[in-house]
């Protein structure tokens, strides 16, 4: 990574051939007033196109087709003024420039609508009672501002605490292994963690009721959920984990052998303390994969409307499963409710996202 | 330690045979290694006991299904006559996945390229740590987001298409619920695909031998020249391995298309309108209601799902690690 993220060297942009030397140095990347000019232009012209083709011509309704529409008018246009202005090459560079740009626009854009309007939605019917409440005497006609999900927060807690409790020592000591042990069986470790990552949710929740609900005649309840969401922890920490322990520099390791510590000393003493930072990077992004986990939920809590604070016997809620069920009431109040939930756990897994960012920000700058 | 080097430095004085290193680990350092191959062990013992014991529990459906499982269309566990159209289940699964890639792909190539080559540096950190919370946020928001906000929008695009371009094999026919199509699962499947296709090729197309990308630049190439010359025929492992994680992805995903396909029906061609159900989404859909068999059969639809996505998974992994391990080429 750290390679990776260093800026590069690289020069962008291709010395001109010029005949006369000017000494003043020359600015690799200035924006010219013509390009933003050619640009705007384009922009505007295939406006006019796109109005053409919606207005009289095409009988197609909405926005995504007015945006398609007008981005392939505008690429078209921009192609031939870039290649009239520039040269054949030079203009599919520019052409290039601009696709690429839109296509990293288009990811930030997704990401800014979507968070967006789960805030525009859920956050005006977000009140106190939400944090108080439960829903046991809220029906599907209730307004979307009475009712709360109390008890989805508490089932979110108690079933997220379940699965760090069992996930993350057995995930920590796989990454010791993995990072300073190894061994023979390390390959086929690392295969079944990268194997494991990619399971679905559903069948770790499958997994789990057949195991524990099923076989072992145990109901459902929060421990069940708690133990589908380890399943999906485990791989993710000791992934990441095993990567910040990797970070590690070798001189530590070497320097505290040769004073003569023995070997579970460099590992706890040095690796974990300098690598504390990424680690618990690593712990926090199984949280926030965990969190917002449904199905695997659904299958071994069940989900309930009033308050279980007993992981070990009976249904329970949680924040993704009230959001769920409210939604598939289909009804204008419960799905206004959901957005509710759905704004407070996008909180949630914000807040959980960018103290990942901030802690393991840290840590890589300290390297 | 230190003693015994002397005392072997001066009994074997002149001789030039070569010493046999071995290392003697101390007791608490046996233990050490013993309890972390242990906790490695436990990982290992974990997936395979995740496989067996869906084997074994799908194998009452498997035996009362058999080959009509890979056959029926219809998905009807709880029907008087039982039906289990497993195939059917897959054929949607792999349908609504391959839609998302289609889209999800192109966008991913641009996107990582954009990041490894043209975002102004200083914005760079931050266009990285957007993609990446994009794959942070849950499933089901992306569903609700799909079914409340996108969905409205895009029916219009899709009677357009389905009307006026039914050419193309797999638009047109009489479709009516546009808002619960596969091609709207595949759109959302796209955006949850996208962060983790565009992380992966990212990693792998920064890692384009820098003195390749300078030659090319330094004989004149422009940019797009040197992207296309050197960082995309480098990358191609990358790009390749990428989509593979994406469809592992894909294929797995709940919540997102429940919400938006809404019941379990047979799967057609025809992606424009409703219709089509995936492994997963059934799953979510009919278990709350199941009897023993039906649960007994969507764990058999959920062997098949696993065996899928564990087979796409490492064929993924084993692609880009190869890609990766060809980052010390130098020139």
């Amino acid at each position: 990574m750290s390679v990776l993220d260093r800026p590069s060297s690289t020069p962008r942009e291709s010395p001109p051939v010029d005949v006369d030397i000017d000494d003043a140095p020359r600015q690799l990347r200035r924006i010219e007033r013509e390009h933003i000019a050619e640009l705007l232009g384009s922009a505007f012209a295939a406006l006019a196109v796109q109005w053409l083709l919606l207005a009289r011509l095409l009988p197609m309704e909405g926005a995504p087709a007015a945006v398609l529409i007008w981005y392939i008018s505008f690429l078209v246009i921009y192609r031939f003024v870039a290649a009239q202005q520039h040269g054949k090459l030079a203009g599919k560079d520019r052409l290039a420039t601009v696709v690429l740009w839109s296509f990293g626009l288009i990811v930030i854009g997704a990401l800014l609508l979507i968070i967006g309007y789960i805030v525009y939605r859920g956050a005006g019917n977000l009140r106190l009672n939400f944090f108080t409440d439960t829903l046991k005497t809220t029906g599907p006609l209730a307004p979307a501002t009475e009712g709360g999900g109390l008890h989805s927060i508490v089932g979110t807690v108690m079933q997220v605490g379940i699965g760090l409790v069992i996930a993350v020592p057995l995930a920590l000591i796989t990454a010791i292994y993995l990072s300073e042990v190894g061994g023979r069986l390390e390959r086929p470790v690392r295969f079944v963690i990268d194997a494991m990552s990619g399971i679905p949710s559903i069948v770790a929740g499958l997994f789990v009721f057949v195991v524990w609900i099923s076989a072992a005649k145990t109901g459902y309840s929060g421990f069940a959920a708690g133990l589908a969401l380890s399943i999906l922890m485990l791989p993710t920490i000791a992934r990441t984990s095993m990567e910040m322990l990797r970070l590690v520099a070798d001189g530590y390791r070497e320097a505290a052998l040769a004073l003569g510590a023995p070997r579970w000393r460099v590992t706890w003493n040095i690796v974990i303390p300098t690598a504390r930072s990424g680690l618990v990077t690593a712990l926090i992004l199984g949280v926030a994969r965990a969190v917002g986990e449904t199905a695997p939920v659904l299958l071994t809590a069940f989900g309930a409307s009033v308050m279980n604070t007993n992981p070990f016997s009976g249904a329970q809620d949680d924040l993704p499963l009230f959001i769920y069920k409210q939604v598939r009431l289909f009804k204008d109040a419960p799905v206004d409710r959901a957005f509710t939930g759905a704004f407070v756990l996008l909180v949630f897994v914000l807040i959980a996202f960018v103290s990942a960012r901030l802690i393991g920000g840290r840590a890589r700058a300290r390297r | 330690m230190t003693v015994e080097l002397a005392e072997w430095a001066s009994s074997e004085q002149g001789e030039d045979t070569p010493r046999s290193i071995h290392q003697e680990l101390l007791p608490a350092d046996r233990l050490y290694q013993r309890i972390t191959r242990g906790a490695g062990s436990l990982s290992l013992f974990l997936i395979s006991a995740i496989g067996l014991f869906l084997l074994v529990k799908s194998w009452d459906a498997i035996s009362t299904g058999g080959l009509k499982l890979l056959t029926d269309r219809n998905w009807a566990p709880m029907a008087p006559v039982k039906e289990l159209g497993v195939a059917s289940l897959l054929f949607g699964t792999v349908l609504v996945a391959v839609v998302g890639l289609i889209v999800a792909v192109p966008v991913s190539i641009g996107a990582a390229l954009f990041l490894t080559e043209i975002v102004p540096r200083r914005a760079k950190g931050l266009f990285v740590s957007l993609v990446d919370l994009l794959a942070a946020v849950p499933s089901l928001l992306f569903g609700l987001w799909g079914v409340y906000f996108m969905a409205p929008r895009v029916i219009g695009l899709s009677s357009f298409l389905n009307k006026h371009v039914s050419w193309v094999p797999f638009f047109g026919g009489k479709q009516s619920q546009f808002e619960a199509s596969v091609f709207i699962a595949g759109l959302i499947i796209a955006l949850m695909v996208i962060p983790i296709c565009t992380s992966i090729m990212r990693e792998v197309f920064a890692q384009a031998p820098p003195a390749e990308r300078e030659a090319a630049l330094a004989l004149g190439g422009t940019r797009w020249g040197m992207i296309r010359t050197v960082v995309l025929p480098f990358g191609r492992g990358g790009i390749i391995g990428g989509t593979m994680l994406g469809l592992g992805r894909a294929l797995g995903e709940t919540i997102a298309v429940a919400l938006i396909l809404g019941n379990v029906s047979p799967a057609t061609w025809r992606i424009l309108g409703g219709g089509g159900s995936t492994v997963s989404s059934a799953i979510a859909l009919t278990f709350p209601d199941s009897d023993e068999f039906g649960i007994s059969a969507l764990m058999a639809a959920g062997v098949a799902l696993f065996i899928l996505t564990l087979v796409v998974n490492l064929v993924a992994s084993a692609i880009v690690s190869r890609s990766r391990s060809g980052q010390g080429v130098e020139l």
